[in-house]
C-alpha cells in the first residue's frame, strides 16, 4: 500500500505542482477558476484514453509511437508556457493594479485562459495516463492486495494533491508585486525541464543524437531518487545524469522564453 | 552552428550504426535475464517484452529511460553507448520482484 502510495503521489504531485503555480500566477485573470477545473477534467479523461490505448500508441512509428506522443505533449506544453509566460510578463502590470475591468485585458485574457486550460490538461494527460494505467495493472492483478493498494493510491493522490495546493497558497502569501515576478521564474524552469524531458524521450527513441551522454554524474551529489532530487526534477527539470542534448534544450529553452519575456515587458507601455 | 554541424555529421553514423539487439522478457513481474551483459561503447537496441497481462514501466536512473510496456506487447528502446559498468533497472509498477541490470562490458 505505501508504495502504491508513493507511485500515485509522484505522478500526481507534478501535475499538481504546475497546476498550483499556474493558479497563484493567474488570480487576477477573469474565469480562470473554471477554466482549470475544465482542464483538470479534460487531462483525466484523456488519461483515460491514453492509458486504454497505450498498446495501439506504443506500436505506431514502428515502435516508437510513445517516445514520440510523450515528445509532442511535452513540446506542446513547453509552447504553451512560454504563450502563458509572455502574456503574463506584458500583462502583470495590469492585472496587479487591478484594472481587470479595462478591456482589452479582459478579451485577452480569454485567450490566456484557453491555454490554461490547456497547459493544464496536458499536464495532468501526461502523469494520469501513468497512474490510471498502474492502478489498472493493480486492479486486474487480482490478488487480495488490489483494495489495499487503491487505497494507497487514493492516499497517494490526496497527499500530491495536497502538496500542489500548498504550494498554491505558499505562493499567494507573496506580495503581487513579487508574485509575479516568481511565478514567472517558475514557469520558465518548469518548461525548460519539460523541453530537456522531450530531448530525452526523442533520445530514447534514436530520433535526436545524445551528444555525450551523460554529461556528468551527480548522482554522488544529489541523488534524482531522493526526496530533494525528485523535488528539484519536477521543478526546475533536475537530472543527476543529462545528455548533451538535454542541456541544449533546457537551455534553447530558458533563452528563447526569457528573450520573449523581456521583450513583452518593455513592450507593454505602448500596447 | 558547431553543435548543429556535429548533429548533421552525426545523423548518418546512426542511422548505419550496426545494430545490437538484445531481448528482456518480462514474466510474473520478473525480468528474464536479469542480468544481461552488453557491449561497452556501443549504441545499443534493447527490446522488451511483456508476457504478463497487466502493463509494466520499465525504468532506470542510471540508464536515464523509462517507458511504459503494454500487457503482452514488446517495446523497443534505445542505450547508450555505456561506459563500462552496472546499470540497474527495474519495473515501477512492481518494484520488488522487477530488477535487473545491465551490464556494460
Amino acid at each position: 500500500m505505501f508504495a502504491t502510495a508513493i507511485i500515485v503521489f509522484r505522478e500526481v504531485f507534478e501535475a499538481a505542482l504546475l497546476i498550483g503555480i499556474i493558479a497563484a500566477a493567474t488570480q487576477r485573470v477573469p474565469g480562470r477558476n473554471r477554466w482549470l477545473a475544465a482542464g483538470v477534467a479534460a487531462g483525466l479523461a484523456g488519461s483515460a484514453l491514453v492509458a486504454a490505448s497505450t498498446s495501439a500508441i506504443a506500436e505506431m512509428a514502428s515502435g516508437l509511437g510513445q517516445e514520440i506522443f510523450n515528445a509532442s505533449v511535452l513540446g506542446f506544453a513547453v509552447l504553451m508556457l512560454a504563450w502563458h509566460n509572455i502574456w503574463m510578463a506584458s500583462h502583470s502590470a495590469t492585472l496587479a493594479a487591478n484594472a481587470s475591468a479595462v478591456g482589452s485585458a479582459i478579451r485577452d485574457g480569454r485567450r490566456e485562459c484557453s491555454v490554461l486550460f490547456i497547459v493544464v490538461g496536458l499536464a495532468v494527460l501526461r502523469e494520469g495516463s501513468e497512474t490510471v494505467l498502474f492502478l489498472y495493472g493493480v486492479f486486474t492483478a487480482g490478488d487480495g492486495s488490489a483494495l489495499s493498494m487503491l487505497s494507497g493510491g487514493l492516499i497517494g493522490a490526496a497527499i500530491g494533491v495536497a502538496t500542489g495546493y500548498a504550494v498554491y497558497a505558499g505562493l499567494l502569501s507573496i506580495p503581487l508585486r513579487w508574485l509575479f515576478a516568481a511565478t514567472g521564474a517558475l514557469v520558465l524552469l518548469l518548461a525548460a525541464g519539460m523541453a530537456s524531458q522531450a530531448a530525452r524521450f526523442l533520445i530514447q527513441a534514436d530520433l535526436l543524437p545524445s551528444l555525450v551522454s551523460p554529461l556528468w554524474d551527480a548522482s554522488a551529489l544529489l541523488s534524482q531518487r531522493s526526496v530533494v532530487g525528485t523535488l528539484l526534477h519536477s521543478l526546475v527539470g533536475y537530472e543527476d545524469r543529462p545528455a548533451g542534448m538535454q542541456l541544449l534544450f533546457y537551455l534553447a529553452a530558458i533563452t528563447t522564453i526569457g528573450l520573449g519575456m523581456k521583450w513583452a515587458g518593455k513592450n507593454k507601455e505602448i500596447r | 552552428m558547431k553543435i548543429l554541424l556535429c548533429f548533421c555529421l552525426c545523423l548518418p553514423l546512426t542511422l548505419f550504426a550496426a545494430e545490437n539487439d538484445y531481448l528482456l522478457v518480462l514474466q510474473d513481474h520478473r525480468f528474464q535475464p536479469s542480468e544481461l551483459v552488453v557491449p561497452a561503447g556501443q549504441k545499443i537496441k534493447l527490446s522488451i517484452e511483456n508476457r504478463d497481462a497487466t502493463p509494466e514501466e520499465f525504468e532506470s536512473y542510471e540508464l536515464n529511460r523509462e517507458k511504459v510496456v503494454a500487457g503482452k506487447s514488446t517495446i523497443t528502446i534505445f542505450v547508450g553507448p555505456l561506459s563500462p559498468g552496472r546499470y540497474p533497472f527495474f519495473g515501477e509498477f512492481n518494484e520488488r520482484t522487477a530488477r535487473g541490470a545491465l551490464i556494460a562490458k
